[in-house]
């Protein structure tokens, strides 16, 4: 019998948790640095298609390979087309598509992980041999072969991506429901004689939120790594649409004469990872997480 | 005049918060440690002992800095010292033995290496002598076969054994000055008492000037010369052990004294309001002001200073002490319980119950047949009336938790019946007992910090029963909530916090307040008080007998401390590797005829009184696991008779008094024989 | 102990048994056969016929996933559709290229990681420790892809140092490739040493904080004396594991650098066979991949089983 009341109560003390993680980790400079960045690039996101001086996919011959100049600031590339609007836009599907498929690996990979942590015995050795199992699996053949398989649509990258990413928030997940259980508050809980539903849900979700949150927003940034690998390997995004990855594979090949159309996506790539990766790690700071003992995997 | 081997001037010790305020955690501290003796160093968590007693080793831990002052060592300053002149100095001249063994020695390295490290720095022996030495510094701290131990990596040892092995490698240096921090902390009673006497001995044998660190009086007591009593990071109180304690003229000291549950004394001990400020929160005036009960105006805006009384050679900080020269604190009256509420109408009954961990761990999987016949605990009768508290008492491994766990149908019990309220008979699997059984058994755990949901406020804490069991809500929820925190004596607007902005006692409060918010008939209390400080567990005690009064509900209470049994319980249960040794009324277990157990336990126990001594009457051995037939305590038994304890499980026998006994040895000449040691 | 060892072996087999079942049944519920995905238009008729012949399509599912995997015990892993050669001929220069890369990075990588880990955790939060961190961080989230084009751009390209493009063919000898792969394990190594130092500061940090380093400097235990015996030993044992794990996710790292590199290893492979539609060498790859993860983490069980006194004498207190 859950009450308005108290709902209510709980939603103005999310808001305020918000707020006050942000505070934290702002004050710090590398954390204010990461949300910077990152804020830049959510923007640039939403606002690019309005702020963008050519059409990103128009080829002209005539202007091929120019270097950068007061028209074209960033140059252009092999088939004349206007780097800078191309880098700036050249993020919004990478953005999205990871976005979404961390949300994905975030709830499959954490509710598995809680259950396993939970269970425990049997059940719980048999679904953490078949995740293992999956994680020995380098995830670039397994996202290879689908993707070659069923297409690059973003129907399919989303859960693909969610999938293979998810794997590893499992293992954090079930980490942080094994420490959680062992605690008096849990006993008391269970002595009590709430249902178990209750019990995950008041009791432990409230306590491994934070780790599985920080795992989520460090997949992010590994999600938005490996995407554009695929993408740079040929396997993401289709052309024309512009993708710093599918970018820098394009112009990689002419970048003896024409340096510019690989160094401009490669700044717009590497600032929005390492802008995810600062925020990240701000953030498991911000809520006391230890984040530099995690594997990569 | 004596001469003085350490001198501490004017020394402040502090860390910077966050938001770049100077905090200090020693404020200036003055003291002298003379020539071959003992100085104690007493006061609750987070009173700066331990910062202290590191800063006479020139070292401050990581985070704080020394703000200002100095800690003379052989004329020069610790703590200007670099790594280099340290390094001579540490181990050798002054050394430590830290607060937990377990974790104080290196785990990759074997025991022998280590000693054999201290002795390569701080002396010039060759190879041979040195391990020669080992054996020696091994022997000398009582180890069994020492040329074993040496062999023994840290995790391999016993708790009692890691002790004294870091008393052995601070021993190997020859030190001018030995610092112990709280160095029994954590070992069972009679380990303790063990450790201590070892301590006494090596301090007579050796002549080393000691520092002794600890929170429990009862300990410093017993090796002390002086005493200097720390509060909020100011030394209070110095002067002789048996001036402090049979006088303390600090009203902290005297609080302190007299919320120290005695053997001697049945009865709930004095209780102080509050809890010791954090550091850094309180600006200017005495900072014991809030929690005195002789405070005047003056208090509240000048700290006193530290005063040298010459008649008692006691220094004091208060500008009252006057008022408590003539008082003795024994004399003062204990709280007296009330017994009355007590029926003989049994409310629960455990019939033949034993419990079995084989199942959990793999190794014991292997192993099955063994671990079933001998079982973790085993045939435990108990009859317990309704209004009663009942305590149940032993070591570490005893199965007392264990026992209360089953109670509550969180451990599957292997064998017997627990019955509840008319012969009713508990299911052992929690998820299968109705709504009324759950609520009428409620638990209190031993550690607040892990039994309260850190992610829930106080409101949402007590919310979960009422509405769980009473489907309350609303308006009525909350003013239920406001009343249970009246009943632990908490104001109302403790609701919004959330458990890490309350101190040690308040949240054992809500703890206590959770629990009664089912209108329980029994509560199973796990160690409730064993992770408090001394002040706040007898307030909480208090709390407890007065909410039992008021409700009539019986306890279980679960204890290693044998003072604070006696001073809650009616009935007590003593309880070795999971058996019953002895059982019956409180007054008469802690007299004479008991079990050889209750015996060593009761001598083990420490008095905060240099006049009473402990009595060590059996080794401190540890068992793994209880022995398969025959008596349990057979192992460690000062009054072992040969194979019929062996062999035969011992009979119950019940005394005049009417506390019963299970052992071989007739219960007559038992009572001869420990009235007569 | 024994029953450990024993123990870890037969879930690393396990595992390895659950990889073959998920790549045969991927490849099974994924559209298409091998021979249809491998023909593609051309599917039908007598080359479609000559395909499930010589892949024994056309028998039943389970009955292929037996034949296959006792011929994968027995080190055979079957036939390649694009390069009309048996896996195991494609499969073994291409096998001995990679591991020439991924040890020549890892022999690289590991010791510079423990040094750089060592040094910014004893300074830490001084200039060593921020400097190193900062750029840590960077080589650490650039994606190989993007270092390995850097490195070309810069080494390559401007400065003219070394070869971009490793132009050798797939039989190459170790002395031919050595000039050609300084690149590739630089660009590899940058992002795994990057990793693992991290991870080597944040384990000496939290065993600096512990009670025992306390108590090694109280008594009287010379600075570098403690960071070695006590320090390192117990930091450096739960690094292994992740280490291990770094270095099986390298794996994936290698595809991308070998194509970025024209590399002739086991990575190209995963890309041409892929781009092929070749199934029977992905999957073949997929195997041998995994076994690499598999084996990699199960030296490092065992090493650290080897190395923690706790375990050591498990059989002494039982």
């Amino acid at each position: 019998m859950e009450t308005k009341k108290s709902s209510e109560f709980k939603k103005k003390s999310i808001f305020y948790k918000i707020s006050e993680v942000l505070v934290t980790m702002a004050s710090k400079p590398s954390g204010f640095i990461g949300l910077s960045i990152l804020f830049f690039h959510i923007l640039l996101a939403f606002s690019s298609p309005y702020l963008a001086p050519y059409d990103f996919k128009a080829i002209d011959p005539s202007l091929m390979l120019q270097a950068p100049s007061s028209e074209y600031w960033f140059g252009t590339d092999s088939l004349g087309r206007d780097v800078f609007t191309r880098t700036i836009m050249g993020g919004r599907t990478a953005l999205t598509i990871t976005f979404f498929g961390s949300l994905i690996a975030l709830l499959w990979g954490g509710l598995l992980g809680i259950f396993c942590g939970l269970v425990g015995g049997k059940v719980d050795d048999v679904v953490m041999r078949i995740v293992d199992a999956f994680l020995s699996i380098p995830w670039i053949l397994a996202m290879l072969l689908i993707v070659s398989l069923l297409g690059t649509s973003t129907e399919v990258l989303i859960p693909a991506l969610g999938f293979f990413y998810g794997k590893g928030i499992v293992r954090v997940a079930r980490a942080a429901t094994h420490d959680v259980i062992a605690k008096d508050f849990i006993v008391s809980a269970r002595a009590r004689g709430h249902s178990n539903l209750s019990i995950i849900w008041n009791e432990i979700i409230p306590n491994v939120r934070d780790a599985i949150l920080v795992e989520g927003a460090m997949r992010w940034s590994w999600m938005l790594l490996g995407f554009s690998s695929l993408s740079f390997l040929g396997f993401g995004v289709s052309p024309p649409t512009p993708d710093w990855g599918l970018m820098i594979s394009n112009a990689r090949g002419l970048m003896s004469f024409a340096y510019w159309a690989v160094i401009a996506p490669i700044v717009g790539l590497s600032s929005l990872i390492i802008g995810i990766n600062l925020t990240a790690d701000a953030f498991a700071k911000a809520l006391g997480i230890d984040r530099s003992t995690k594997a990569p995997v | 005049m004596e001469e003085i081997i350490q001198k501490v001037k004017n020394l402040s010790v502090g860390f910077k918060s966050q938001k770049g305020h100077e905090i200090s955690i020693l404020k200036n501290i003055t003291t002298d440690i003379k020539k071959g003796e003992t100085v104690g160093i007493v006061g609750e968590s987070g009173s700066g002992k331990s910062t202290l007693a590191l800063a006479m080793m020139g070292y401050v831990k990581q985070g704080l800095y020394k703000m200002e002052g100095e800690c003379i060592f052989n004329s020069s300053n610790l703590l200007n010292m670099n790594n280099r002149e340290l390094e001579k100095i540490r181990g050798r001249k002054i050394a430590m033995i830290p607060q937990n063994a377990g974790q104080s020695l290196t785990p990759n390295l074997k025991i022998g290496y280590q000693i054999d490290e201290a002795l390569k720095l701080h002396t010039s022996l060759n190879k041979n002598d040195r391990d020669k030495k080992i054996s020696e510094l091994l022997n000398k701290v009582r180890l069994p076969s020492p040329e074993t131990i040496a062999l023994r990596y840290p995790h391999e040892l016993s708790g009692g054994q890691q002790q004294r092995v870091a008393v052995g490698m601070a021993l190997a240096g020859n030190p001018d000055l030995l610092l112990l921090d709280e160095p029994t902390t954590g070992l069972d009673v009679t380990t303790q008492a063990h450790v201590l006497e070892l301590l006494n001995f090596i301090a007579k044998d050796t002549g080393t000037s000691m520092v002794y660190v600890s929170h429990d009086l009862g300990a410093i007591a017993q090796v002390s010369d002086r005493i200097i009593v720390m509060y909020s990071g100011e030394i209070v109180l110095e002067g002789p052990t048996r001036d402090i304690l049979q006088q303390p003229i600090h009203p902290y000291t005297y609080g302190l004294l007299k919320s120290i549950p005695k053997l001697s004394l049945a009865g709930l001990p004095d209780s102080m309001p509050g809890s010791q400020p954090q550091p850094g929160t309180k600006k200017k005036g005495c900072s014991f002001y809030d929690r005195c009960n002789l405070a005047e105006d003056k208090c509240k805006k000048n700290s006193p200073d530290l005063e040298y009384i010459n008649e008692l050679k006691t220094s004091v900080r208060c500008f009252n002490y006057k008022k408590l020269i003539k008082q003795k604190s024994e004399n003062q009256s204990n709280i007296k319980r009330n017994e009355k509420n007590i029926k003989v109408n049994e409310i629960l009954n455990l019939t033949d119950v034993s419990i079995s961990y084989a199942k959990q761990k793999l190794l014991d999987q292997i192993f099955n047949k063994i671990t079933d016949t001998n079982p973790t605990v085993k045939d435990i009768n108990i009859d317990i009336n309704k209004g009663e508290t009942i305590a149940l008492v032993g070591e570490s491994g005893s199965g007392k938790s264990t026992i209360l766990k089953s109670i509550a149908g969180l451990l599957r019990t292997k064998e017997g019946k627990i019955k509840f309220d008319k012969d009713r008979v508990l299911s052992n699997d929690v998820k299968k007992r109705n709504s009324s059984d759950l609520r009428a058994i409620q638990l209190i755990f031993q550690n607040p910090d892990e039994s309260l949901n850190p992610n829930h406020t106080v409101e949402e804490i007590l919310a979960q029963p009422l509405k769980l069991y009473f489907g309350l809500s609303g308006e009525e929820l909350k003013q239920n909530i406001i009343e249970l925190l009246e009943k632990v004596r908490l104001g109302k607007f403790y609701m919004s916090r959330y458990p890490r902005q309350l101190s040690g006692g308040e949240k054992q409060r809500v703890a206590v307040a959770r629990a009664f918010a089912a209108k329980p008939d029994i509560i199973l209390c796990d160690e409730v008080t064993s992770a408090l400080d001394v002040s706040v567990q007898a307030a909480v005690l208090n709390l407890l007998q007065k909410l039992k009064e008021d409700f009539g509900t019986t306890y279980i209470f679960v204890s290693h401390d044998l003072a604070v049994v006696r001073a809650i319980s009616d009935r007590v249960a003593v309880l070795y590797q999971g058996r019953l040794c002895e059982i019956g009324p409180s007054k008469n277990v802690y007299k004479f005829p008991s079990h050889p157990y209750t015996e060593v336990l009761l001598g083990a126990v420490l008095e905060p009184d240099p006049d009473i001594k402990p009595k060590l009457v059996a080794e401190d051995i540890v068992e793994d696991k209880p022995p398969e037939k025959g008596c349990c305590f057979q192992g460690r038994c000062p009054r072992f008779l040969g194979d019929q304890c062996k062999n035969e499980t011992p009979p119950w026998q019940i005394g005049d008094n009417g506390n019963a006994i299970r052992c071989h040895i007739n219960i007559k000449d038992l009572e001869k024989k420990q009235n007569g040691n | 102990m024994f029953f450990l060892i024993i123990k870890r072996i037969l879930l690393g087999l396990i595992t390895l048994i659950i990889v073959s079942l998920i790549t045969f049944v991927g490849t099974e519920v994924l559209p298409g056969d091998a021979c249809t995905t491998y023909l593609e238009r051309e599917a039908y008729g007598a080359a479609l016929e000559a395909c499930y012949k010589r892949l024994g399509l056309d028998i039943p599912a389970h009955e292929r996933y037996l034949s296959w995997a006792f011929s994968v015990i027995q080190g055979d892993f079957g036939y390649s559709l694009s390069g009309q050669m048996p896996i195991n001929e494609v499969l073994g220069p291409r096998v001995k290229n990679s591991m020439v890369l991924a040890s020549a990075a890892i022999i690289i990588g590991i010791p510079i990681a423990l040094i750089l880990g060592i040094i910014t955790a004893l300074w830490r939060d001084k200039l060593p420790d921020i400097t190193i961190s900062t750029v840590t961080i960077f080589a650490m989230t650039i994606p190989e892809f993007i270092s390995a084009t850097l490195l070309i751009l810069i080494v390559a390209i401007w400065l003219e140092w070394l070869p971009g493009i490793v132009i050798v063919p797939t039989d190459v000898t170790i002395t031919e490739l050595l000039p050609n792969i300084i690149l590739p394990v630089i660009a590899i190594a940058m992002i795994m040493t990057a990793h693992m130092a991290r991870m080597v500061r944040s384990s000496v940090i939290q065993v600096m904080a512990s009670d025992y380093v306390q108590m090694a400097i109280l008594k009287g235990v010379p600075y570098w004396k403690m960071v070695f015996k006590h320090v390192l030993p117990n930091a450096l044992l739960p690094a292994i594991n992740v280490v291990a794990l770094t270095i099986a996710w390298l794996l994936g790292g290698v595809v991308v650098t070998e194509v970025v590199f024209n590399y002739p290893g086991l990575g190209r492979l995963v890309i041409e066979s892929i781009s092929n539609r070749d199934l029977p060498t992905v999957q073949a790859l997929a195997i041998i991949l995994a076994s690499i993860y598999v084996s990699i983490n199960l030296i490092a069980d065992l090493l650290t089983l080897m190395l923690n006194p706790r375990l050591k004498t498990l059989q002494i207190r039982k």
